[in-house]
């Protein structure tokens, strides 16, 4: 049991990663943004791209695709939102064009094998691959009884990390005031002097690159990389998460990510593992009809 | 090119060599009639997916245990995805904007990895064949059902109903202190978008063999979205250009036909982007041109003399 609720934790720690990006979007932007996932996958296959394909040592690999990552962040900003934004469209416009950029996303990698345009990032089509073995050092801790393999435990202490230094960023920093300010009222931030564009460009750039981390995360810890990753394992799951603990909220996010690591994973053990899946989503609708706030938005204008 | 030179020179052969194409649009422009009822009515929904693997699998089902004919098979599939349309909407028409989608996508998601693959009568991962599955004839009933199910919707946005509809999508608030009943109207809207895709889904089932629970995903209601917004939705012709004109996209491209889902993103990106009202639409053949090329027109332009 307790090793379940340790993989539960570790399971959590990837939702939660994947799903702060997703919410300070919201937060900020007040936009789905659904390449998200997309960009999830993308984390883990410029990684694994750059590991096997290219021959270079893992953590390299890994820092340079979390900034191609966020840098695709920039792109999904000027592309799918800015254009969007100038003229004042519905929110709606924005989904459906972010889920434009995911499809490109998706079926650039989907259709690259060798020779064909893309194949100097991926070789494998739909199919999945695994880190080649030996590419990324993977000690095994014994604890009592419990086993942990060390790639996991980097997954809960980058997370958990990287949450609380997002936390501490947005709290007590200049940058993290400004980003408040634009989240709570976009107009009196601009009136204020502060580069409400500038702003929303870091927001995605950070957004996509906590994204990408978490994809290259989930590669290495499930050992799992394919063009479909985002869009099967954590979009919707994803959404969920947001919705349980409250859109556009940080915290929210993070304890809510781990909620459903420990809903999935005791559903999974008492009620195997086709109740398994569907039970985000039944969660995630009975939250939404029940308390669509989440469980930590109070009011939906305080958020971040 | 040979696909436009065929439909026009030989429109009989070109009937029987794409039978079955012109049977996925028949059903795509249904299921894209069904997701412009909602939105117009202001409701981003995405459960028609959902609905529609009711509509498949209530006529598989009493194909295989019941006697009774087919056409009242796939009519039961369609009042069933209503009525049930009818139990979710009770719940999750009070949530608004994103808000609504996300709940419909759990719905979706819910049934699919929560109800089909686990009651043991759906046939749970494998899927069901279908006895009565006719490729070739279930394009009669499609071909005949698009045109009334388009004429009707077009009547029923001009009736008071309609009227209704279009205040509340302008605006709910405005609508609601006129006197429109503003849940009672979205839940109609629902409930005739819930029909509309329960029947295309036991449309569907009649042109293929098997009902595979993978096919009604969130992915699906996705595509039919995009079949609605890229044609438009200010009026019911535009979801059917645009389930029409992406359905036989691939056709059109062989070349490109890998690339499908990229041509199919961009050009989902380059409609929301130039001409958010879709292919089919108010204001001709208008674009919103993009501030670069504003910007780069005014400065071609000469200075203005002295």
């Amino acid at each position: 049991m307790t090793q379940q609720v340790l993989n539960a934790i570790f399971i959590g720690s990837i939702y939660a990663l994947f799903a702060v990006g997703y919410t300070l979007v919201f937060g900020v932007l007040d936009v789905v943004n659904l390449a998200h996932s997309a960009v999830f996958m993308l984390g883990a296959v410029f990684t694994y791209s750059l590991v096997a394909l290219h021959g270079m040592p893992f953590l390299p690999a890994a820092l340079i695709a979390i900034v191609l990552c966020g840098l695709l962040g920039l792109l999904i900003e000027f592309v799918a939102l800015r254009p969007l934004r100038r003229r004042n469209a519905p929110p709606i416009a924005a989904l459906i064009s972010t889920i434009g950029l995911a499809l490109v996303f998706v079926a650039i990698v989907e259709q690259a094998t060798p020779g064909t345009l893309f194949g100097w990032l991926w070789q494998d089509g739909p199919n999945s691959v695994r880190f080649p073995t030996g590419a990324v050092p993977n000690p095994t801790y014994h604890l009592g009884g419990l086993t942990i393999e060390g790639t996991k435990l980097d997954i809960l202490v980058i997370s958990v990390v990287l949450m609380l230094v997002l936390g501490y960023v947005i709290r007590f920093t200049q940058v993290g005031r400004a980003l408040r300010a634009v989240a709570e009222n976009r107009r009196a931030a601009t009136l204020l002097g502060i580069n409400v564009d500038r702003i929303f460009a870091s927001t995605l750039f950070v957004s996509s690159a906590l994204g990408g981390l978490a994809g290259l995360l989930f590669g290495l810890a499930i050992s799992d990389i394919g063009p479909y990753i985002g869009r099967d394992q954590v979009e919707l799951k994803g959404l969920a998460v947001i919705v349980l603990g409250g859109m556009g909220s940080i915290p929210g996010a993070v304890l809510g990510g781990y909620l459903l690591g420990l809903i999935e994973v005791f559903a999974f053990v008492r009620f195997g593992s086709n109740v398994e899946a569907g039970v985000a989503f039944a969660a995630l609708f009975v939250m939404l009809v029940v308390r669509p706030q989440g469980l930590f938005g109070t009011r939906l204008r305080e958020r971040l | 090119m040979d696909f436009f030179v065929q439909l026009f020179s030989d429109p009989v052969g070109f009937y029987n060599q794409h039978e079955l194409l012109i049977a996925q649009i028949g059903i795509n422009a249904i299921l894209a009639i069904s997701i412009f009822v909602t939105f117009y009515s202001g409701q981003l929904t995405l459960a028609n997916a959902g609905f529609m693997a009711i509509g498949a699998y209530t006529t598989v089902l009493m194909s295989l245990y019941l006697p009774t004919p087919l056409p009242v098979n796939m009519l039961v599939g369609a009042v069933l995805a209503g009525a049930i349309g009818f139990l979710v909407g009770l719940p999750v028409l009070r949530l608004r904007g994103i808000f609504l989608a996300i709940a419909t996508i759990g719905f979706v998601e819910a049934l699919r990895l929560g109800v089909i693959l686990n009651v043991p009568i759906t046939g749970e991962g494998q899927g069901l064949k279908n006895p009565t599955a006719d490729p070739l004839g279930g394009i009669v009933p499609i071909l005949i059902s698009l045109p009334i199910l388009t004429y009707l919707v077009w009547r029923l946005t001009h009736t008071r109903l309609g009227q209704a509809w279009a205040a509340i999508r302008e605006d709910e608030l405005a609508a609601s202190s006129n006197g429109i009943n503003v849940p009672l109207f979205k839940m109609i809207a629902f409930v005739i978008s819930a029909i509309l895709a329960g029947y295309a889904g036991a449309l569907e089932t009649h042109i293929n063999f098997f009902v595979d629970p993978t096919e009604y995903s969130v992915t699906r209601t996705i595509q039919i979205l995009t079949f609605a917004i890229v044609g438009g939705t200010t009026n019911v012709l535009g979801p059917i250009v645009g389930a029409t004109f992406l359905t036989a996209l691939p056709e059109i491209i062989r070349q490109a036909s890998a690339y499908r889902d990229v041509v199919n993103g961009v050009i989902l990106i380059l409609v929301i982007i130039f001409r958010p009202q879709g292919l089919v639409g108010r204001g001709g053949l208008a674009i919103i041109p993009p501030r670069w090329w504003t910007r780069w027109r005014a400065s071609e332009r000469p200075a203005p003399a002295q």
